[in-house]
């Protein structure tokens, strides 16, 4: 009797286990289940005739637009340019933001003198600067690369300094009971307490980097990503857009992981409502 | 020695917190200060820690003015206040940064297991219980070796019986160093388990009120008649401060007539 039930207890503590791990294989792909879903169902309905896909283009067409420009080299050189302008501009748009957000953050005379302004200049859609940008920097990398830096800037600045603006005062507090210098107050308080804040902010900063860079390519390019996009649509070929785009998620995605990636080991001290579980 | 030396708080908003507040505490006093809920408590713990400075009046260490924090004089918050970020032990360690790193290291791990927590050295706070994150706070404070250390309600946060035993602990570990310690609290029963001398405070502005002398041997029996009557005479001395018909310097000669055991 007494063994039974022993036994029936193992079995009914190693089936919830079983499904438990099955769970947290399947868990990361059931967001991959309705993109794949929708694309095989475009899929099947071009094959069968119910949909001639010209204007739409069916997965595979558009595998196979990404495939030939792969084969001729040109895949790469439009991807590499697009990444250069992302890069330059978001690493410029960066250092600029976090600089002006931390003096701002620290320094209430310099968040005075400034913020208003930099508020003011935030409230234009960055976009109306592409002319501007235009005519004093010429249509080459320079202006891109500058309306690129000018989106991510925005959030960056914000980010820091609100990050800066936040932190609590009672772990100030204790940095100042072990008299902390400046200096090791910045290193040994302020900058970890903002981390979070500012990977958000990054995150964020990133994304704009990319929306941006669609719009500087747009303003006249002989190659990148978003000229593969004008192009397309200039030559009627539906499946060159689709291809762009998918490209564009693929990078945007990759890069917006690896700062989560670079970040994680810093970060997981903290207390959020995932802590130590999934992700 | 500590001197308090007529400390005056006006905070800017014009509330008088602290009105000519004196005290002299010889190094290695246990002293509880206890009063009304705004009575300047937090106040006057803020000035001797350096964090805030008085208004007026002098607040010395062994001859040496207090305008800010000071290296021996440690502070242990009403909350933990640890460093999410830092495991444990390097919450712990976080003011022992001009040391050697093994010297370092032995002192935490040292620390650690006196408060009972070495199994906890990789932790991040968040994985703390409420009182165990008070006992890392408490030894984070006191590895540095303070001669003084300032308690802001440490453990008001705490069920009865985690608070009981952490005062325990506390008196153990206050064994180890005997530096001054400055106590603020709430309960009758903790300033008198823990203090050599109790001081009480009144309201608006904040005043020293009465100063009663603990003669009790450690350790306490917290049952016995003589804590009983102990407690009394705190809790007398806390009510006579609220009453408003009382008169200033009535605190003392009080003191003096409850003595009829
Ligand atoms: N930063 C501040 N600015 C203005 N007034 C303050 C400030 N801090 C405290 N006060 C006022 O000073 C008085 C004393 O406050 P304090 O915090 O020292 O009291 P306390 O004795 O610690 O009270 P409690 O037992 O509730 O913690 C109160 O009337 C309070 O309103
Ligand atoms: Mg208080």
């Amino acid at each position: 009797m007494t063994l039974d039930t022993t036994t029936l207890n193992a079995a009914a503590q190693a089936a919830p286990a079983a499904t438990r791990t099955q769970w947290r294989v399947l868990k990361p792909l059931l967001g991959m289940l309705l993109p794949l879903g929708i694309a095989l169902a475009w899929e099947l309905a071009v094959y069968r005739g119910w949909s001639n896909g010209r204007l739409v283009p069916p997965p595979s067409r558009v595998l196979a637009t990404i495939m030939d420009l792969a084969r001729s080299g040109e895949l790469t050189r439009h991807v590499v340019t697009t990444l250069t302008r992302v890069g330059a501009g978001f690493g410029l748009g960066v250092v600029a933001g976090t600089m002006f957000g931390a003096i701002c953050g620290y320094w209430d005379v310099a968040r005075r003198l400034f913020d208003p302004t930099v508020q003011a200049l935030r409230a234009i859609p960055s976009i109306a600067w592409v002319p501007l940008f235009i005519l004093w920097l010429g249509i080459f990398e320079t202006s891109k690369i500058t309306l690129i830096a000018v989106g991510v800037f925005f959030p960056v600045y914000l980010g820091v300094m609100g990050a800066i603006l936040s932190v609590d005062r009672k772990i100030v507090e204790v940095g100042r009971t072990f008299r902390l210098s400046g200096a090791a107050m910045i290193r040994r308080i302020l900058l970890p307490a903002v981390l979070p804040a500012y990977v958000v902010s990054l995150r964020v900063g990133l994304g704009l980097g990319w929306m941006f860079v669609v719009a500087a390519e747009f303003m006249g390019a002989s190659e990148g990503l978003g000229y593969l996009l004008i192009d397309g649509q200039q030559l009627g070929k539906p499946a060159q857009i689709v291809a762009a785009i998918v490209i564009f998620a693929v990078l945007g995605k990759t890069t917006d992981w690896l700062i989560e990636l670079a970040t994680a080991p810093f970060l997981r001290w903290q207390d959020g409502f995932r802590a130590g579980g999934a992700a | 020695m500590l001197l308090l030396d007529r400390v005056d708080k006006t905070y800017p908003n014009g509330v008088r917190a602290l009105e000519r507040f004196s005290a002299d505490i010889p190094q290695g006093e246990i002293v509880a200060i206890i009063g009304g809920s705004g009575c300047g408590k937090s106040t006057l713990l803020r000035a001797v820690a350096g964090l805030d400075r008085a208004s007026a009046g002098l607040v010395s260490l062994d001859g040496a003015t207090i305008e800010a924090p000071h290296a021996k004089i440690g502070i242990i918050f009403q909350e933990p206040r640890l460093l999410p970020w830092l495991s444990v032990a390097d919450n712990i360690g976080f003011g022992l940064g001009d040391l050697p790193k093994d010297v370092r290291r032995e002192r935490v791990a040292t620390a650690l297991t006196r408060v009972g927590l070495a199994d906890k050295a990789k932790a991040w706070p968040r994985e703390l219980s409420g009182g165990q994150a008070q006992r890392v706070a408490i030894a984070r404070a006191l590895v540095p070796q303070p001669e003084v250390l300032l308690l802001d309600e440490p453990f008001s946060a705490l069920d009865a019986f985690t608070r009981a035993d952490l005062q325990d602990h506390l008196l153990d570990l206050w064994a180890d160093t005997r530096p001054t310690l400055l106590l603020v609290t709430h309960d009758v029963d903790e300033a008198v388990v823990l203090a050599d001398r109790v001081l009480v405070m009144r309201p608006r502005p904040g005043r020293l009120f009465d100063d009663i002398t603990i003669n009790l041997t450690r350790p306490r029996d917290r049952a016995s008649p003589l804590f009983e009557s102990f407690k009394r005479r705190v809790l007398t001395a806390l009510d006579r401060s609220l009453d408003l018909s009382v008169p200033d310097g009535a605190g003392k000669s009080a003191a003096g007539d409850a003595m009829w055991w």
